[in-house]
């Protein structure tokens, strides 16, 4: 059986709050993806529409998009796995393609956070984990990542200054991406002083400047068998690996709190499958919703040994030009995280990388890329590796 | 109507917590133990696992055979986090403190006894989960130190 080849990637800027409806959002990333693949909406043969649930008012976006997009009358379904929505839709439409039923899919992640407040935003987030037994505590996400950053913390003598370093790295890119919600330099000496809103304490040891910036956004990826793809693209990227695991949601039910045990489990089958280690990555991105996020991302995908991660942002080897360089668009902490869109958008910077086309932050001539997207509190894992 | 004809609901499960998401389940007693101070998982009569948080099914041994256990003696804290935003509804409780521990057979996720200084609470530590009422008349439970 052949390959399956990436065709196109698009998405719409990150921003605050998008002045538009949900389908005129996802129209945004489905039009740079189609533009990007150079095709016409009657070579798709199907969509995948991704998101998490309950920020908008309509019901089964999917078919209301596959109308607006001009996808009819191919069919179409929603996939969500929270915030790892679209890399679980681009494993759907892998396996629809690789099966032979579909030639051409297109995932389009979307979300339009700004539909709710942000206090009933962190509530729909918080009911993102246990609602019967966690909730009622008052849990938001940035206080479950803060207890991971805490064990962390005791376990490998990781500091808030290590997290805030990635806060930093993040933002040196975030200015340079035109699609960030999030454009301006954050620096060190921010975290150090009291008065700024960067080091106002959220969920300790979490800080403001830990935490990723909400967004509205779309993205969209179009994939293809092996022979679609060397038809329309001059230059497809492959998915060479793909892994995805789950955990118990309520953290009573876990082991292991200096990592995610989903990613640790979706690198294992990500790696297996594509016949490499984690040295041969060339380029990654990772789901950095906190700083915390990324640093147990170096370590789960086995970029550094466990405690050994606070090394890698020492040393700046995430940088661009170090030896692994991640988040290079800024991550989800300046990039913006519009939650069901947000692995595909991921994916995005990886193709782009692969092909060379990332402009101001093209890595020097990557090979294999990987992209880490997580959802929920680490319930859902997700790793996709792609080559060219 | 008359009174007869209603259905009774056991919806004992909205008073768990500042704000209960949850209003039916198997696992009601809980409510009706944690009314009494008494805190308890569920374990399996068929295979002897013990399950907390309470579940209702066995997913070892597919058994719905269950039969409760009072959670008893001391718990080490695993990790914890100081809330200075919370969640629509939890306003007049914060700062809190939201935490795991580990009783060794199983952990219990919950919050930490609002009377305890932070500079007093360390990883590791020994604590024990006890039962509380809320200002709002709910019910939870805290741990507090040993």
């Amino acid at each position: 059986m052949g390959k399956v080849g990436i065709i196109g990637v698009g998405q719409s800027a990150f921003v605050r709050q998008y002045p538009g409806s949900i389908r005129e959002l996802a129209f945004e990333g489905f039009k740079a993806g189609m533009k990007d693949a150079q095709i016409t909406v009657k070579d798709v043969d199907a969509s995948v529409i991704c998101s998490a649930p309950e920020y908008d008012k309509q019901r089964s976006p999917a078919g209301v998009f596959a109308e607006y997009l001009g996808l009819n009358p191919q069919p179409t379904c929603y996939v969500e796995s929270l915030c790892s929505s679209s890399s679980m839709g681009l494993r759907l439409a892998y396996s629809l393609v690789k099966s032979g039923l579909h030639d051409v899919v297109a995932i389009i992640g979307f979300q339009k956070m700004s539909e709710i407040s942000s206090s009933e935003s962190q509530e729909r987030m918080g009911r993102g984990a246990d609602i019967q037994w966690e909730s009622p505590f008052g849990t938001m996400m940035p206080a479950y990542y803060a207890m991971y950053a805490r064990a962390h913390m005791v376990q490998y003598g990781t500091t808030p200054d290590d997290l805030a370093l990635i806060r930093v790295k993040s933002a040196t890119y975030g200015q340079l991406n035109e699609m960030a919600v999030y454009r301006k330099a954050v620096t060190f000496d921010m975290f150090a002083d009291p008065k700024d809103r960067m080091a106002a304490p959220v969920a300790s040891p979490l800080r403001v400047g830990d935490c990723c910036a909400n967004a509205d956004g779309s993205s969209c990826i179009i994939v293809a068998c092996e022979e679609k793809a060397r038809k329309f693209s001059k230059k497809p990227v492959w998915i060479l690996g793909l892994g995805a695991a789950t955990t118990s949601v309520n953290l009573a039910g876990r082991d292991l709190f200096t990592g995610l045990t989903v990613a640790q489990e979706a690198s294992r089958q990500a790696y297996r499958m594509a016949g490499i280690s984690p040295k041969e990555i060339d380029v990654a991105e990772v789901h950095d919703c906190f700083t915390i996020a990324e640093m147990m991302a170096y370590e789960n995908l086995g970029f550094a040994k466990p405690g050994e991660g606070k090394d890698l942002i020492r040393s700046k080897a995430t940088y661009k030009d170090g030896d692994i360089p991640v988040n290079v668009d800024g991550g989800l902490l300046s990039k913006g995280h519009p939650i069901g869109a947000t692995g595909g958008s991921q994916i995005r910077t990886i193709v782009l990388q692969l092909r060379n086309e990332a402009g101001a932050i093209q890595v020097k001539d990557p090979e294999i890329g990987l992209v880490h997207n997580i959802g929920g509190v680490g319930l859902y894992g997700n790793v996709t590796i792609l080559g060219r | 109507m008359s009174r007869s004809k209603e259905k009774e609901i056991d919806d004992r499960f909205k008073k768990f917590g500042t704000v209960s998401f949850t209003s039916i389940t198997k696992t009601n007693d809980f409510i009706g133990y944690l009314e009494n101070g008494k805190i308890m998982g569920t374990r399996c009569k068929d295979c002897g696992i013990n399950f907390f948080p309470p579940r209702a099914d066995c997913y070892r041994c597919l058994s719905g055979n269950m039969e409760w256990f009072e959670v008893s003696g001391f718990g080490t804290l695993v990790t914890y986090s100081k809330l200075e935003y919370g969640p629509v509804g939890f306003d007049a409780d914060l700062p809190y403190s939201i935490a795991l521990l580990d009783y060794g057979d199983f952990k219990i996720f919950g919050r930490i006894a609002g009377n305890i200084p932070d500079n007093e609470i360390q990883v590791g530590m020994k604590m024990k989960a006890a039962a509380n009422r809320l200002p709002n008349g709910q019910l939870n439970y805290v741990f507090q130190k040993v």
